[in-house]
């Protein structure tokens, strides 16, 4: 595994001629072709072809331009996808912000729950969803009953931006907070000299000044909102573009180029939107010299504003948090149709998967946290690469990083497939494709753009001039990144380690195709076996509440270990 | 009963890695509900055979065996759908092995049970029926669809579900027993009509008893076992099978350069036995045996499908005329429905809102009008000869085309005709629809 610091200090002597940097960004780019773009290539390189002859032709892409229903996905899915990054912002932002800037109690707890949303498990979400909101869910249900009437949550593009929104707001909440939390306390206390407070000092120094976070994650949501296929298609949504590449794709026996066509269109489309967000950005200097002030001076708050701030958030939290409380119904209750609530409540589904879980929960850890330390390593390395050094195609690293979330999971699937089968292993662990550790990587690629997108964030609001004094002190670029660059940016790789894992917990296309051994397969794996039958239900939503428990209490730690961390910056940072 | 095999067990065994011998693997579709009682009865059965049970849905078990054809590591192939089975066997994935059963018949209502050619087994049958939720039905006082027939019916807007057949190889084959049933012309009009009437059309096949089960729907259209587990796991549903349905095998196919032919042989024949089949009477799997016999052990009320009064309209199901139009109707049922649904579900409602002002008008130019609407849903944009000729239905299974024959376009060339045509048709026929109300 490619790592800064190792091969910053062995390539001197292998590569004479190369930096440390360049022989890191070599093995990035190494890696990122063998595990994405050679794989998805091998895949989708179907749209350039003529179908039956197999002849190189455009015509598939004309035809994509020509087809009615193309436009109008196309249309839907961008449409979709704005209104999920402006819902989404009004959600995170009063969270972000109330949680960062005021001593409030509990504010840890506030931003592990704020992840949990991103932790719902395939086939569950729509299912407890649909349960609480549908058309006859308990809320339409009691609706309909005393007042008379509907209200359609879940029905077309509305329904698909709340859950979006819903589901996808945590990516601005957790960068947006690390941004928030970075900025210098001497800038507030400059912008309050000159008399600037409340709302202005908001909207022209703090927010401007968290930007890189809170692009990063709106840039996260937008293409993961386009790029999507779980939410329309359980909400059962076709007139987008990634349920309309997936279902072409997938059908038994049907070999449509349109679907690969329109995967490349979503890779390219996603890279474009990236490229969008770096011209916004560019010209633009983010970083603050001074590390020591823990961010924005927290203030506490007079009695009124608290209980203000604790409505604002409870109700946040409620909506938010929502297909949880469905899932928790589901898991505990009985039978649960056409009524408000479950018919009775019961403990018998966590024994059922009492004796099988325990597998499938220690597979989870192994591969969602392998694959995210992974991610940080990789997106600490392309992020300083990409910002700090002036290696030639070194933008194209986050390019080829980023352009994974545009690829089906089921894509990437079937490439690992065809690019690994037959590749025996050494010291008996068989074929590579079927090798356990094919899925750490899989899901390593897969959650990557998360963890970058928040090195990214962190690194631009660390001022080069810090770097510069180090090594003017004398310090080697190694042992300047190690001791200076990543300790500053802590706050922005953990944020990134959580989303990895958090969604890496939950992923099921890829690895669908990959399990090779019922004894290899990771929670979401046994989620859908239990989700395949009437009487699984119940189990399915208790095993999903095992796999939200177990990543809540993996953030909130994390999110102990931040704190604690800023706690002893600050600290020494006072003694100085 | 005999099958024929053309390549004995010889040629497998020598290319098999005999590493695992006592391990069967075997890549599934079915929920563990199914396969932990068979596993536990085969194990028990041959003491020292272990079933190594790799789930996947079918879509990704047929990928995963096209893609790792060169080094196989599985088995055996056991799912529903038997159009999953013959894009494997097209793709000579399966393999023929002389598989050793007895009291089992070649056809049950009207479908072949197993493989003519001897590549795989239908080891249980699974009808089709209206699932249906009482307490919803209860609720919104609606009467019980017991035909495809009443889902047509006005009162039943907005309170029917059903999966795309391109999604769901069982929904396919109701769609397609409708269509050889009334004829392509009427078999499409009825599935418009009922189309018109439903609230979503779901991508999995599981998505409907799903959506039945808690009351999002009130009815479903489903393969039996969703409706019949469902309601033994105590959900307020009940089945109907209508006059006209399809009865199904769901297979077992042995995998070409199997690692262990033998052991894979020993589960097919364990499941063909009366042993094997006395399981699937499980109340959590619930799908109907193949053998004949097992049916006297049955519980009351379980659905016999060779009784007499079963399903007594069941037709001759024409493998042959399916199998050609396969991903043409798969294709066409998309396009005119799923991706129009709104716009199908608004020229619908639309002319039935306007038979409903006029019910007792008698208004001759309304009356004209809505006949007008209703033949503009009803039309389609080809004909059944032209959906039978290789030429057109050749552009939709590009994998499986004969090199010889001439086609004469792209799919999405097609596609984009048909969906301007759809949607112009719906359009218009809305408007005259609601010319009609208009008048007094």
């Amino acid at each position: 595994m490619p790592n800064t610091s190792q091969t910053a200090s062995s390539g001197f002597t292998l590569f004479p001629r190369l930096s440390g940097a360049a022989v890191a960004g070599i093995l990035i780019a190494i890696f990122l072709m063998a595990f994405l773009i050679l794989p998805v290539a091998q895949v989708i390189y179907v749209a350039f072809l003529e179908a039956r002859t197999g002849s190189f032709t455009l015509q598939n892409f004309q035809d994509f331009f020509s087809t009615t229903l193309f436009r109008e996905s196309f249309v839907n899915s961008f449409y979709v996808s704005l209104m999920s990054v402006v819902v989404a912002t009004v959600i995170a932002l009063p969270l972000a912000y109330i949680t960062t800037r005021f001593n409030f109690g509990g504010a840890a707890v506030i931003q592990a729950l704020g992840v949990i949303p991103l932790i719902m498990p395939p086939f569950v979400g729509a299912v407890a969803m649909s349960l609480l909101f549908g058309r006859n869910g308990s809320i339409n249900l009691l609706l309909n009953q005393y007042l008379g009437f509907r209200i359609p949550f879940m029905e077309g593009l509305n329904g698909v931006i709340l859950v979006q929104s819903i589901h996808y707001f945590p990516f601005i909440l957790i960068n947006l907070s690390a941004s928030l939390r970075n900025i210098d306390r001497s800038m507030e206390e400059a912008a309050q000299n000159l008399g600037s407070y409340g709302m202005r000092m908001f909207r022209r120094i703090v927010f401007p000044l968290a930007m890189p976070g809170y692009l990063a994650g709106a840039a996260l949501v937008f293409i993961k909102v386009f790029d999507d296929l779980g939410t329309p298609l359980l909400l059962n949504v076709n007139n987008m573009l990634a349920p309309q590449a997936y279902l072409r794709i997938t059908g038994v026996g049907i070999n449509d180029p349109m679907g690969y066509v329109i995967s490349f269109i979503l890779v390219a489309f996603s890279v474009f939107s990236l490229w969008v967000s770096f011209l916004f950005m560019r010209g633009k200097d983010y970083a603050t010299v001074q590390k020591g002030g823990g961010g924005l001076s927290r203030r506490d708050l007079k009695p009124r504003e608290k209980w203000l701030a604790w409505g604002v958030i409870l109700l946040i939290l409620a909506m938010v948090l929502s297909p949880h409380i469905g899932l928790l119904l589901l898991a505990f209750g009985t039978i649960w149709s056409f009524s408000p609530l479950p018919d009775g409540f019961t403990v018998q589904h966590f024994g059922t998967i009492f004796t099988q879980s325990s597998q499938y929960v220690w597979n989870t850890l192994v591969y969602a946290g392998s694959a995210a330390v992974v991610d940080v390593v990789l997106g600490t390395a392309i992020a300083y690469i990409v910002i700090r050094t002036g290696l030639p195609g070194r933008k194209w690293l986050d390019y080829m990083a980023t352009a994974a979330l545009a690829v089906p999971g089921v894509v990437l699937g079937i490439g690992y497939l065809r690019m690994f089968h037959g590749i025996q292993l050494p010291f008996g662990l068989g074929q590579m494709s079927s090798f356990w550790g094919i899925i750490i990587v899989a899901l390593a690629v897969r959650r990557l753009p998360y963890a970058l997108r928040a090195c990214m964030a962190a690194l631009q609001q660390v001022a080069l001039s810090l770097e510069e004094a180090a090594e003017s002190l004398g310090a080697s670029r190694s042992s300047t990144i190690r001791r200076i660059v990543v300790p500053l940016m802590t706050g922005g790789i953990l944020a990134g380690f959580v989303t990895s894992f958090a969604t890496a917990a939950v992923e099921l296309s890829a690895t669908i195709m990959l399990v090779g051994r019922s004894s290899d397969a990771p929670l979401a794996y046994g989620i859908y076996l239990y989700m395949q039958s009437p009487a699984g239900r119940g189990p399915g939503a208790a095993l999903g509440i095992l796999a939200v428990v177990i990543v809540a209490v993996g953030t909130y730690l994390s999110q102990r270990i931040i704190e604690r961390e800023r706690a002893r910056q600050t600290m020494t940072g006072d003694q100085h | 009963m005999n099958r024929i095999s053309a390549f004995s067990a010889f040629a497998l065994m020598m290319t098999s890695a005999a590493a695992f011998a006592d391990t069967v693997t075997v890549v599934t579709s079915f929920p563990r509900d199914l396969t932990d009682p068979f596993k536990a009865a085969f194990e028990a059965a041959h003491p020292g055979t272990t079933l190594e049970v790799v789930s996947r849905n079918t879509n990704a078990a047929v990928s995963h065996l096209q893609e790792t054809r060169s080094a196989n590591t599985i088995d055996l192939m056991w799912a529903s759908a038997p159009d999953a089975f013959e894009v494997l066997k097209e793709e000579e994935l399966l393999a023929k092995v002389d598989v050793k059963f007895e009291g089992i018949p070649d056809v049950i209502g009207g479908y072949p049970v197993h493989d003519p050619d001897g590549t795989y087994f239908g080891f249980a049958a699974s009808g089709y029926g209206i699932m249906y939720n009482t307490r919803y039905v209860q609720a919104n006082d609606l009467p019980i669809a017991r035909e495809w027939e009443d889902l047509k019916r006005a009162e039943y807007n907005g309170h029917v579900a059903m999966s795309s057949p391109s999604r769901s190889g069982t929904t396919h084959l109701t769609v397609e027993t409708v269509l050889q049933g009334e004829g392509w012309d009427q078999g499409w009009a009825t599935w418009k009509w009922i189309s018109g009437n439903m609230n979503t059309v779901t991508e999995r096949s599981f998505g409907v008893p799903d959506a039945v089960n808690s009351g999002a729907t009130g009815f479903g259209i489903v393969i039996d076992f969703f409706g019949l587990a469902s309601k033994a796991s105590g959900f307020p549903v009940e089945l109907v099978y209508p006059s006209v349905t399809a009865i199904v095998p769901a297979n077992i196919g042995i995998i070409a350069n199997a690692p262990n032919p033998e052991g894979a042989k020993q589960f097919v024949e364990f499941l063909l036995s009366p042993e094997g089949q006395k399981v699937l009477l499980d109340p959590a799997i619930m799908r109907l045996p193949v053998d004949p016999k097992i049916y006297a052990s049955a519980p009351d009320g379980f659905p016999n499908p060779f009784s007499e009064e079963f399903a007594p309209g069941a037709i001759e199901f024409d493998v042959d005329k399916s199998g050609v139009r396969y991903n043409l109707v798969n294709s066409l049922f998309d396009v005119l429905v799923t991706y129009r649904l709104d716009d199908l579900r608004g020229a619908v409602a639309a002319v039935q809102k306007a038979e409903a002002a006029h019910a007792d008008t008698g208004n001759k130019e309304a009356g004209a009008l809505i006949a007008e609407a209703r033949a503009l849903i009803e039309a389609m944009p080809i004909t059944e000869a032209e959906a039978q000729d290789p030429a057109f239905t050749q552009v939709f299974t590009i994998s499986r085309a004969e090199p010889g024959t001439e086609v004469v376009g792209r799919q999405a060339e097609i596609e984009q005709a048909w969906d301007s045509f759809a949607v112009e048709n719906y359009r218009k026929a809305k408007e005259l629809a609601d010319q009609a109300t208009a008048m007094k």
